[in-house]
């Protein structure tokens, strides 16, 4: 008989979890299918790929001033889905939310109208050492066009920010800090909130890049105070082509328009084009109906979930393969901080992180090699790329075991 | 008379034959292959030799010599190293024509074709555009002498 105290121990029934994953069920190579490539994409629970199919099969019209059912049907699931990713992450307000084609949208919208409003010449933007190209290129630009200077906060040997560092960057010229909650390559998990209130403390805004944190780690915007915050949902089981930016009420209201078309206009006359409220003033366009329409079935799958519970789980994931790839002569962890979140890096001093990919390709593992858009951590840590395993929540112990087990037997395998 | 190309090509899709389209076999084969190719001289693993892909460097050296072109190149990736010998075993001492005219068909059939699906992520797929890029180059200044 179950009684109340096994199931608080429960751990995550993995094995219901992934039964409700069609991809997860397949042979690759001749080998089940060890899918860890969850940092670059999840994969999709059959109630997304439903949701996805319904749409199209039943709803599918164009949202907005449309005045027939299907529309007004499509409209209100639209809506549904931001007042959902509202909730997920607890903004104040269903208006904060902006949709847009994922991270690297948000993170350029941000950049492209709030910087362009804001930066001038000789102010200051900062970024950190470990930061995803798309948290740095946006940044890059807008400060080469207004002259403004881009600083970047240093990582301890482990893979931390340095804080002290960073606190020394802070000026009364830094107008913006752009920093990622869980680094993608080295999966470190950075203490936004303090650097949340430290940017505030001299007066500067903060855009969190939460691609991956959003899945691993429970978000509140509102406690964290986070000015901006951009994720996309491909990463969140949900579908691709989704993003989106969260941000505060009077920084958006603030914000030029960043693209002009239908959807985000009030009125329009040759003379002159008064534009829309939020969200609608970032939305032109027909946004990606379908899409965002399903990512509310991909938020209510995490809200199935006993989150606490999913986040030891993928925790106890990332220590066991850290501890199981450091007993493996020859092979070294890239990224070793105390918090992290869902990756673990790792490279060996005989096989090329490139040609290690393909061996474990051949075994049915994917896991995802090279620099992972991080080049100028790559430098920074002198290695030109790494192995990268990423987990999810339907990943099993078993998996990291033929994971260790099939780097073991490679490393052992290429030295004769 | 030298071997047609395509020739060559059937040869390396039977030797990996052998290996019964089993994976593993076929990437460490290609990593053998890859560690008989002699390794470039330091001296010409220089960036202006450098065919960059996004995961692996490529070094790639040329010279033509009687109306055919010679290949010397080198890779970090052992996998890479391996497909690059094969490409030199098709077209080192070959006219520009020769080369130009080729369909490199060896490489989706010994089920490689993964190598250079993505141009990006592989030095492979440049390297095969630089290595018919030098031949065409060749091919132009003869035509002009």
């Amino acid at each position: 008989m179950t009684t109340l105290t096994d199931i608080k121990k429960a751990p995550v029934d993995v094995e219901a979890i992934r039964q409700r994953f069609p991809a997860l069920h397949q042979q690759v190579n001749g080998y089940p299918l060890v899918y860890l490539d969850n940092a670059a994409t999840s994969q999709k629970p059959q109630e997304v790929i439903d949701a996805l199919r319904r749409y199209y099969e039943q709803d599918n019209a164009n949202i907005h001033r449309g005045i027939h059912t299907l529309a007004e049907r499509s409209t209100a699931n639209f809506e549904e889905t931001r007042k959902a990713i509202q909730q997920f992450i607890h903004a104040g307000e269903a208006e904060e939310i902006v949709f847009t084609s994922g991270t690297t949208g948000s993170i350029n919208l941000v950049a492209q109208t709030y910087g362009r409003k804001y930066l001038q010449e000789d102010d200051e933007v900062i970024i950190s050492s470990l930061e995803h190209h798309s948290n740095i290129v946006p940044w890059q630009m807008i400060c080469e066009e207004k002259g403004a200077k881009l600083k970047v906060i240093p990582i301890t040997e482990s893979g931390e920010l340095n804080l002290d560092a960073y606190k020394k960057l802070l000026t009364e010229k830094t107008r913006m800090v752009s920093v990622a909650h869980v680094s993608n390559t080295l999966g470190t998990i950075n203490p936004i909130k303090d650097v949340i209130d430290l940017a505030h403390q001299a007066g500067a805004r903060v855009l969190i890049d939460a691609a991956q944190g959003i899945v691993h780690c429970r978000i509140d915007v509102q406690a964290l105070d986070c000015d901006f915050l951009a994720f996309s949902g491909h990463k969140m089981y949900g579908p691709t082509g989704t993003g989106v930016l969260y941000g505060k009420r009077e920084l958006l209201e603030a914000m030029p328009p960043y693209q002009g078309g239908g959807e985000m206009i009030k009125e329009v006359t040759f003379a002159k084009t008064t534009y829309n409220e939020l969200p609608y003033k970032f939305e032109a366009g027909t946004p990606n109906i379908g899409d965002v329409v399903t990512l509310k079935t991909a938020v209510e799958f995490i809200n199935g979930l006993d989150r606490d519970a999913v986040i030891a789980h993928e925790e106890h994931l990332v220590r066991k393969t850290m501890q199981g790839l450091e007993q493996i002569p020859g092979i070294r962890l890239i990224g070793t901080a105390p918090h992290k979140a869902g990756v673990v890096s790792f490279v060996s001093d005989h096989i090329h992180h490139f040609d290690l990919g393909m061996m474990l390709d051949a075994r049915g593992i994917a896991i995802r090699t090279g620099h992972h858009c991080t080049e100028p951590l790559m430098s920074l840590l002198n290695i030109e790329g790494t192995c990268r395993a990423s987990f999810a929540v339907y990943n099993t112990e078993q998996e990291v075991d033929y994971l260790l087990q099939a780097v073991r037997a490679l490393v052992e395998k290429k030295k004769k | 008379m030298t071997q047609p190309i395509n020739d060559i090509q059937e040869e390396i899709i039977e030797e990996f034959s052998l290996l019964e389209g089993d994976l593993e076999s076929t990437v460490f084969y290609i990593m053998e292959l890859g560690n008989k190719l002699p390794a470039l001289d330091p001296r010409y693993q220089v960036d202006e030799n450098l065919v960059k892909g996004c995961q692996s460097k490529v070094w790639l050296t040329t010279r033509f010599e009687g109306g055919k072109v010679y290949f010397m190149a080198d890779s970090n990736t052992e996998v890479t190293k391996g497909l690059i010998s094969l490409l030199i075993r098709l077209w080192n001492g070959r006219t520009p024509e020769e080369i130009l005219a080729s369909d490199l068909f060896f490489i989706n059939r010994i089920g490689m074709s993964r190598v250079i699906g993505s141009q990006r992520s592989n030095g492979f797929a440049s390297m095969i555009k630089q290595m018919r890029l030098y031949a065409l180059g060749y091919q132009q200044k003869a035509a002009a002498n």
